[in-house]
């Protein structure tokens, strides 16, 4: 489901003396549906960075990275956007939202945009923030004024509202209570069972030992680091 | 699919100083493009060109008209470019007062649209009128009221509702949310987004706000004296900028 083969990135600085500065070389990988695989490697081995260039939101210099059957390399915008509303999900570790849109349509929204009716879509959110433990009250509010716990929870209801045939989770798992934790954890199983790519970064190692089948070390992509 | 909008090297020049220089890119049904720059880089030129407001020296905008496919505006007659103005095409001014009519109701400067394109019942007008003040969330008695009595928000909003109440496929802004406070912004830029969901909008925002193009559009042109200096996914030039402009626009930004 998800396919890298030869990929690479390089940073280079204009306005800090054009230094070049060369992150990811030579990483292939392959996740299957239904399998989920932990992202390793110790903090600066670029496991966030092959996961925003598996995204789509950093730019990658050579090689390719197909998800169900486009290469986000070569695609054009709106074929990226068009992935990224149907078949491949983000959950990211900041929530980013609109000001003042409700908790229960910032859930809704992926479910609206690939055309589930107002009602369904608010039901499944009901049901996530449910699951999540969001105290009912909150729904109606923007989030942005949420602890950072709660942000987080909101952000992970909105990454599993849609059921994305491929996911990337970087470290869902942070800053939640052990009861949370646990609810997460089965989402990411659910998800697994139904069919989802799953490419997470956790460095909660229970977690990972828990919901992943397979670990890739990132540092022998990186190059300076690879033994 | 066809682009609802292709536009195709449009080149404009003031003298021998270059306004915008060989720009194109195609859009699509559904998506908001953003386009920033510096003051001066050719951001409102070039959208000036693109709506009819001004001649470009070269190039082409061929829009996808709902009865003839592809034509390219540019060469159109007039009475059909203004044809298009009022029905297809929606353009959001910078300072509210520009795209309304001061002297005129509230009421009036909505409805008065929906009277150029043929609507002719009094009390369907009205209640059309009524309806979209209410979406841009601005109370059914201030109908009556001009728009001087109005805050420079909700001139913007009404300024909105006027532009969207014929159902356009395109709408034009030029630094919507410029000039308001940060308040406002948030909930026009909420309005925005659901309207763009909702009526599946085209949009092209020319902005320097570069929060405003995250939370608004898809896809991102930078652009720099007069010419394209990159573009792509709004989020992947945001995060990840490769040409040495957009990287200083990008790293000067203040964080809050």
């Amino acid at each position: 489901m998800i396919d890298l083969r030869n990929v690479s990135k390089t940073f280079t600085l204009h306005n800090q003396g054009s230094a070049v500065i060369e992150v990811i070389r030579n990483a292939s990988l392959h996740v299957a549906a239904g399998e989920c695989v932990a992202l390793t490697g110790a903090s600066g081995a670029g496991k966030s960075t092959l996961m925003r260039m598996i995204y789509g939101n950093y730019l990658t210099q050579a090689g390719e990275i197909r998800i169900g059957g486009v290469d986000l390399v070569q695609a054009e915008p709106r074929d990226v956007i068009r992935l990224r509303r149907e078949v491949l999900g983000y959950v990211s570790q900041f929530l980013r939202v609109v000001p003042r849109v409700p908790t229960l349509d910032v859930v809704a929204e992926p479910l609206r945009a690939v055309g589930v009716s107002a009602d369904a879509a608010q039901a499944r959110a009901k049901t996530l923030l449910t699951q999540l433990n969001i105290p009912e009250r909150l729904w109606s509010l923007s989030p942005t004024t949420f602890s950072g716990g709660e942000q987080q929870r909101v952000n992970i209801a909105r990454g599993f509202a849609h059921s994305y045939p491929a996911m990337l989770l970087d470290e869902p798992t942070a800053s939640l209570d052990a009861a949370n934790r646990e609810v997460v954890l089965s989402l990411i199983e659910e998800a697994k069972a139904r069919g989802a790519a799953i490419i997470g970064i956790f460095h909660d190692e229970a977690a990972r030992a828990r919901v992943c089948d397979r670990e890739i070390n990132v540092s022998r992509f990186t190059p300076g680091l690879a033994a | 699919m066809t682009p609802l909008l292709s536009v195709q090297g449009i080149t404009k020049k003031y003298g021998a100083h270059i306004g915008c220089a060989d720009v194109s890119f195609d859009l699509y049904p559904g998506e908001v493009m953003g386009i920033v720059g510096e003051s001066g880089s050719g951001k409102s030129t070039l959208l000036g060109c693109m709506a009819g407001h001004l001649t470009p020296d070269a190039g082409k905008v061929v829009f996808d008209t709902r009865t003839d496919g592809p034509r390219d505006t540019l060469t159109m007659s007039e009475p059909e470019r203004r044809m298009l103005g009022r029905t297809d095409w929606a353009f959001v001014h910078q300072h509210a007062r520009d795209g309304l009519r001061m002297g005129v109701s509230a009421g009036g400067n909505v409805g008065e649209r929906l009277m150029a394109v043929g609507e002719r019942h009094y009390g369907d007008i009205r209640d059309k009128a009524i309806d979209w003040l209410g979406r841009v969330e601005i109370d059914a008695d201030r109908v009556d009221d001009r728009p001087t009595t109005f805050s420079g928000g909700m001139q913007q909003r009404l300024q909105i509702a006027r532009n969207l109440v014929t159902g356009p496929r395109l709408v034009f802004m030029d630094e919507p949310t410029g000039g308001l406070d940060v308040s406002v912004q948030a909930r026009l830029l909420d309005l925005l987004r659901g309207l763009v969901r909702d009526m599946g909008l085209s949009a092209v925002i020319v902005t320097h706000d570069l929060a405003v193009v995250r939370l608004l559009a898809d896809r991102l042109m930078v652009m720099k004296s007069g010419r394209v200096v990159e573009a792509g996914l709004t989020d992947q030039v945001l995060d990840d900028p490769q040409h040495a402009y957009s990287q200083l626009l990008v790293s000067s930004v203040l964080q809050v």
